[in-house]
């Protein structure tokens, strides 16, 4: 039962941390980069765009049913097996919906990481 | 890449990693919640090892986002997946859970993915916004302004 519980916490981190994910990073892609805009025209110009955008709001509702999720899941299973397994799929997930979503160039070498991470999170299950 | 992006980088690993470990200790002194009390889970925030694990994921997030402004998804996730070793590391000296050699081997494969993908570009150059052809990001784009018009102009 421990096990189950400990599974479908990582199920539910999964998906929600990468819808998350895919609309925070087209949310900063809309902001532009922060380094430049925060040197250019001030912090508060940088947080007042990045806290209007409705991908970055959207996408931190999703964040937070992750982190809600990692919490149940962190008091049923060990911290060393829940979270790399969790965030790790999410590489895999992460890969195919930026390909779709943002038209992100995945080439062989972003597959490979991903592929090399997912063989990693089989073997930290085991 | 600059020297102060990787830094941004470095930041999003160690907090992500430190923080998650003093998430998990904070649980485990919180203790085992079932389905039926779940608002265990919300007051679960008020343990000081929670609280402050939640602190270093604020930091995490900031540098994450600031990361996600110049860099591809699909970069910024492996590049930072060192964090994950650095987490197998804390988990067996600090909060002395068995880590065994295939969760090690795991490790190991993670850490080749990062040498992987940190040798590509880190972001994607779309030809949408540079030219005007093809790859269907155009419309997509454009429709997203139109959006963005019709929102301001119902304000």
């Amino acid at each position: 039962m421990k096990q189950a519980y400990a599974w479908s916490a990582i199920a539910a981190i999964v998906l929600a941390s990468t819808t998350g994910d895919v609309l925070l990073s087209r949310a900063m892609k809309q902001v532009g980069d922060v380094g430049a805009l925060w040197r250019q025209s001030g912090l508060w110009t940088v947080l007042g765009r990045v806290l209007r955008n409705q991908n970055f709001l959207l996408g931190v509702l999703a964040m937070t049913a992750a982190f809600y999720s990692l919490l149940f899941g962190l008091s049923w299973g060990d911290v060393s097996l829940i979270a790399p397994a969790s965030a790790s799929l999410t590489f895999v997930t992460n890969a195919i919906a930026a390909k779709i979503f943002l038209h992100e160039r995945v080439d062989h070498r972003r597959w490979m990481a991903a592929v090399l991470v997912a063989g990693g999170v089989v073997l930290l299950a085991a | 890449m600059t020297f102060r992006k990787y830094l941004v980088l470095a930041g999003v690993t160690l907090c992500a990693s430190i923080g998650d470990s003093l998430l998990s200790r904070g649980m485990k002194q919180v203790g085992n919640i079932s389905l039926n009390h779940l608002h265990d889970l919300i007051l679960a925030v008020l343990n000081p090892s929670v609280a402050l694990g939640i602190l270093l994921l604020l930091g995490f997030f900031a540098s994450y986002m600031t990361a996600l402004s110049w860099a591809d998804l699909t970069y910024v996730l492996p590049a930072t997946s060192l964090g994950y070793v650095l987490l197998t590391v804390i988990a067996k000296f600090y909060l002395h859970e068995a880590v065994t050699t295939s969760r090690w081997i795991g490790i190991l494969l993670i850490s080749a993915g990062v040498g992987f993908v940190t040798q590509g570009p880190a972001l994607t150059h779309h030809p949408a916004s540079a030219q005007s052809d093809e790859r269907g990001c155009e419309p997509a784009s454009a429709g997203r302004k139109d959006e963005r018009q019709a929102m301001e102009n119902k304000r």
